[in-house]
């Protein structure tokens, strides 16, 4: 399989303190490549960078051989990569429909994308109006990836996406992340939760301290624990 | 002359302040909240909207509407234009950071200041009104022009109002203030939404200043009192919040009116203090601010 998103070497620092140490991580197209390591250990950085919000100082990012790095933060998104920031960071005082017609705009979406997405979650159809802010968690979960979904993205970025949800919401989120693989959606999930994050992930990649340690593929960890004992600690 | 209209007296000129208040106040809550930036210099823009209202009108002889049309369409233009070219050169630079944000104005206050000085003068020079007709009323007769201030007033935030809350380019400037960061994960190009909100602010102080100067004059330090009075306008109304602002304003250009000619317009200007002095104690968002997250 070919790589829809390569990450090649990337060193970013927030001031002096330098997060992430020449950082490489290949996503496959079509599979959920999930990111595991504790806290701080530079996983929502990665993503950061991939989005060009952290300015990445060496290294590069490509996404089918089109170089991302160097991009302003702005012309990410329009080459086709969704994002659902951690803590979701909806548009609060924006109501949701809005918080969608934002997605849309991004890569001059329509109408037919709204109705595909809403169908995905169809809880959101009855609440369009509604002041975002004020939805429940699930709900703001909810919408946080449906609003990644109105960009029609090819690489969608999930940080921490099951974060204080209950389980029945997991399991939805689960199904939709599912849903998107056999579109052919290639998604790069960072999770706190192993146990979230095996049952959906294709391979695991860990990370400790801004370095990258083994790749590997799921399989492997669900009869062995060993590895996400050592990068977890779980 | 009865207390009946006098009050009315009062309660015109009031609303007259009001409307001008208004317009300025919603200019300077936009780019503080859109950009987080308090804009010193929001004063200074207004005085270069008036002085090149004056500046625009004196070009043109002939009926003083014509010279006003002009001034009204020319300045408030010319100013958005220093104000994209302020951005570019100064806050940009600062990455738009509150406090470096607040000196870079103070310091742009000053140049504009000392510029409108050098090159303008210290005197004191009228617009003509576009129209000079006064409304005979059973007490007394008053300006037809300064009727139509509030209304050109009311009209222009209507249209801000629409504007930010109906057209796409209004979804994306609430989008940028509400998160910036996410804006631009989003494909919001937040550098250039800075600088068209920058801009937009600082001409609706210059289409204020038109709009008051054939009643005013136009003068190189005419923008101190009303940055003030936006200040306390904003405050009272909550940072950000276009119905707050309004509010406030109209209740600060009232009571200003009516304090000022039954008692004395210093009175007015302690009681606008005190009053914010107590929401900052008492309600610190503001009255129709929402908190800060």
């Amino acid at each position: 399989m070919s790589a829809a998103l390569l990450v090649d070497g990337i060193n970013c620092s927030y001031g002096d303190v330098q997060v992430l140490h020449g950082l490489s991580i290949e996503i496959r197209s079509g599979e959920v490549h999930c990111l595991l390591g504790r806290n701080g250990a530079g996983k929502t950085t990665a993503l950061r960078a991939i989005m060009g919000l952290v300015r990445v100082r060496s290294g590069k990012i490509t996404k089918d051989g089109m170089e991302l790095t160097g991009l302003p933060a702005h012309e990410v998104p329009k080459t086709g990569i969704g994002y659902v920031p951690q803590g979701r960071r909806l548009f609060t005082e924006l109501t949701v429909l809005e918080n969608l017609q934002i997605g849309l705009m991004t890569r001059g979406k329509g109408q037919t994308t709204t109705d595909e997405v809403l169908q995905l979650f169809p809880v959101l159809r009855e609440r369009l109006k509604q002041r975002s802010g004020t939805l429940s968690g699930g709900e703001q979960q909810m919408l946080a990836m449906a609003r990644a979904l109105c960009l029609e993205p090819d690489i969608l970025l999930l940080d921490e996406p099951t974060e204080g949800l209950q389980p029945s919401m997991i399991a939805r989120l689960r199904e939709a992340i599912l849903a998107l693989r056999d579109r052919g959606v290639s998604t790069l999930l960072v999770e706190q939760r192993v146990d979230a994050a095996l049952s959906v992930a294709d391979r695991v990649s860990f990370i400790e301290n801004g370095r990258n340690r083994e790749t590997v593929d799921v399989a492997l960890l669900r009869d062995d624990r060993t590895l996400v004992h050592r990068y977890v600690g779980v | 002359m009865a207390f009946g209209p006098y009050l009315l007296l009062a309660s015109l000129e009031g609303l007259v302040t009001a409307a001008v208040l208004a317009l300025m106040a919603l200019g300077l809550s936009l780019v503080f909240g859109v950009m987080r930036v308090v804009n010193v210099a929001h004063g200074e823009f207004y005085m270069l909207g008036a002085v090149i209202a004056w500046w625009s009108a004196s070009l043109i002889s002939g009926h003083p509407a014509l010279g006003f049309l002009l001034a009204l369409v020319v300045s408030p233009l010319i100013v958005a234009a220093i104000a994209l070219l302020s951005d570019r050169l100064v806050l940009r630079r600062l990455n738009y950071e509150p406090q470096a944000t607040i000196v870079a104005t103070i310091g742009l206050l000053y140049i504009i200041q000392q510029l409108a000085l050098t090159f303008y003068g210290p005197d004191a020079r009228p617009v003509q009104a576009p129209f000079d007709m006064r409304l005979a009323l059973p007490w007394f007769g008053y300006s037809a022009y300064k009727l139509a201030i509030i209304a050109a007033s009311i009209f222009l935030i209507i249209a801000t109002w629409i504007g930010l809350t109906r057209t796409k380019a209004g979804l994306v400037m609430r989008a940028t203030q509400s998160d910036p960061d996410t804006a631009q994960a989003f494909g919001i190009p937040v550098d250039r939404v800075y600088a068209v909100v920058f801009a937009l602010g600082a001409g609706m102080a210059a289409l204020a200043a038109v709009l008051i100067v054939p009643i005013q004059q136009a003068h190189y330090l005419m923008g101190q009192d009303p940055l003030l009075l936006s200040f306390v306008v904003v405050i009272i109304g909550g940072l950000g919040s276009l119905r707050g602002t309004v509010v406030a304003a109209l209740f600060i250009g009232l009571s200003d009116g009516i304090i000022s000619m039954f008692f004395s317009p210093t009175l007015a200007k302690m009681l606008a203090t005190l009053l914010v002095a107590l929401v900052l104690v008492f309600r610190p968002q503001g009255l129709f601010g929402t908190a800060a997250r």
